[in-house]
């Protein structure tokens, strides 16, 4: 039974978190810890551990808001990446640099939680007026819609010379994180709590918004609740880290499959075998072309996608459409 | 008590529930019969406030329903519609616990543990308990779903069209457990069913609708006759006394 308990996946997690932390060029072993030199003591706090904290804390939350989106809109492959979320929250720091030149991180923050907050909704709406409410069709039409606001970001990038700019939050990046430079991530821990929190909610909007009212939940609220968790997270991700794409979509496609779709199940390990499925595909980006590195949304990308299409694939097995 | 008085639902400009009032009575299997489109369903869903009227009013214990809390009405009204397609994979136990929301929010007390056992029993599932939902039959699932709507434990439980892709075996399932609601557990049951003979055989009263209006209501024997039938179906309808069940025979 590949039904794994929280200890030992949390077990494995912090090994796997241990060993990223002797991966690199610069010279750190494990022995080495007990007699740190001054340089090695500050590779691991201002490059190593930062690394590691943004990777765990990226991948647990990206891959939360897509267990909340495949919740609320009753779609497995509804994810960051496939509504547009993603690329609504970059054309919205993009243009917070364009309207304040020098925008502070709040401020860009801000601007790209409204932004990815407003793609969204855009998207749920679309997803209310299609007729044709084909499972892989819903995550199809997403990832035009991401496309065609990507494309627009882009047009105002190359009219005001900030391509090279828009390009550090196209390609997810754990190699430019010191530390410094992540500690805004550090907002998508209260919203964690937060989605633990409305668990129960969350599932109950699932079942649909007839069952949701009968047990007397606030159906348009939770929903909303919901999706601002979704997207202030996102915003904080692609400011800091970048674009992880897939990642939203198959960790928790992967999890529910074991674990059933309850939040109360689901959540812990959901964050769990994010963090780790990340950080695996960091360490290997970051061993592959040694001393070179390839990106995570590189990595990210090669891995994710295929695994997007075997689960499309065994979808059409099992659900004849 | 539920009263409904004068009320309206559009669709455009077509209304689909014309002008309709009524009073349910308690403690008894109220059963809706009509041709498809007569509005059931819609009386239904406004009865149970999950779509708004255009019109009129539906008072529960005298109060209208818009202006009950909708956690408070949810533990007096429970309504379980055709449609339950729930897309996610839950074990039946988590389901009849989230009927327990309106009360404990999540966090499950004793007494909502107790409750839930009893729902389990009551639909005989304890074995089923810890299977997911896809992994059932139709009768196991919709046995489910009505033990999630006991374990909710509203005074008035509403279904609409609980029989529907369900074999003749589970119908008999299903209908016998909604009448030890009413008998064992004293609960009001109102559903729509569109075999006629199931709602002769279980129901105390029947209320026949057509194109958005009440036709004809009454006791199940005075509605189950060969003029009022005809009236409400436009065909003629033959019934026959079978060990003190009156049978409809329309088949040719």
């Amino acid at each position: 039974m590949i039904f794994m308990k929280t200890r030992y996946t949390l077990l494995a997690l912090t090994l796997l978190s241990f060993l990223s932390l002797f991966v690199g060029v610069s010279e750190l072993s494990v022995p080495d810890l007990f007699r740190l030199t001054p340089e090695q003591k500050e590779i691991l706090v201002i490059s190593r551990l930062p690394r590691l904290t943004s990777i765990l804390i990226a991948g647990a939350s990206i891959s939360i808001c897509g267990l909340i989106m495949q919740q609320l809109t009753r779609n497995k492959f509804v994810s960051p990446t496939t509504a547009g979320t993603f690329d609504s929250a970059r054309l919205g720091v993009l243009i917070s640099l364009l309207v304040f030149t020098s925008a502070s991180p709040l401020v860009k923050i801000g601007v790209a939680f409204i932004f990815a907050l407003l793609g969204t909704f855009l998207f749920m709406q679309i997803l209310e007026r299609i007729q044709f409410k084909d499972t892989i069709f819903i995550p199809l039409v997403g990832l035009m819609f991401g496309n065609i606001i990507s494309s627009i970001s882009t047009f105002f990038a190359l009219k005001y010379d900030l391509v090279q700019n828009m390009s550090s939050w196209l390609h997810g990046d754990f190699s430019m994180i010191m530390e410094g430079r992540f500690e805004m991530l550090y907002l998508s821990i209260p919203l964690l709590a937060l989605a633990f929190f409305y668990a129960n909610q969350f599932t109950l909007a699932g079942m649909g918004e007839d069952f949701a009212k009968n047990l007397g939940l606030n159906y348009t609220q939770v929903v909303n609740i919901g999706l601002a968790i979704v997207a202030m997270i996102t915003a904080s991700v692609v400011l800091t880290v970048g674009m992880i794409p897939f990642l939203g979509l198959i960790v928790p496609n992967i999890v529910t499959y074991y674990y059933g779709d309850h939040l109360k199940k689901s959540l812990v390990q959901t964050a769990i075998f994010g963090a780790g499925f990340v950080l695996i595909c960091d360490i290997i980006g970051r061993v592959i072309i040694f001393p070179y590195e390839i990106s995570i949304s590189l990595t990210m990308g090669v891995i994710g996608s295929g695994i997007f299409i075997y689960l499309l694939m065994r979808r059409r097995r099992s659900y004849a459409i | 008590m539920v009263n409904v008085m004068n009320v309206w639902k559009h669709y455009g400009t077509k209304p689909v529930v014309d002008d309709v009032s009524i009073s349910i009575p308690k403690g008894k299997i109220t059963t809706f019969i009509g041709p498809n489109g007569a509005g059931k369903s819609t009386l239904l869903s406004m009865i149970s406030r999950l779509i708004t009227k255009d019109d009129g009013e539906v008072r529960i214990e005298n109060q209208e329903i818009g202006h009950w809390k909708t956690e408070e009405l949810s533990k007096k009204i429970s309504i379980l519609k055709q449609s339950n397609h729930i897309h996610l994979r839950l074990t039946v136990r988590e389901l009849i616990s989230f009927g327990r929301f309106p009360y404990s929010r999540g966090r499950l007390t004793e007494e909502d543990e107790d409750k839930i056992e009893q729902a389990l029993e009551f639909v005989a599932l304890q074995d089923m308990q810890d299977k997911y939902l896809d992994q059932l039959s139709g009768g196991q699932r919709q046995r489910a779903y009505i033990a999630m709507v006991i374990a909710q434990d509203t005074e008035y439980v509403l279904l609409d069209e609980p029989l529907n892709n369900l074999d003749m075996n589970h119908s008999v399932q299903v209908m016998k457990t909604l009448s030890r609601l009413v008998r064992e557990l004293g609960k009001t049951v109102v559903l729509v069913v569109h075999d006629i003979n199931f709602a002769s055989c279980y129901s105390d009263y029947i209320v026949a609708m057509k194109e958005g209006r009440i036709v004809e209501e009454g006791s199940t024997e005075k509605m189950i006759e060969p003029e009022v039938l005809n009236s409400i179906y436009d065909m003629d309808i033959d019934i026959h006394t079978i060990n003190n069940q009156k049978i409809c025979v329309y088949f040719q």
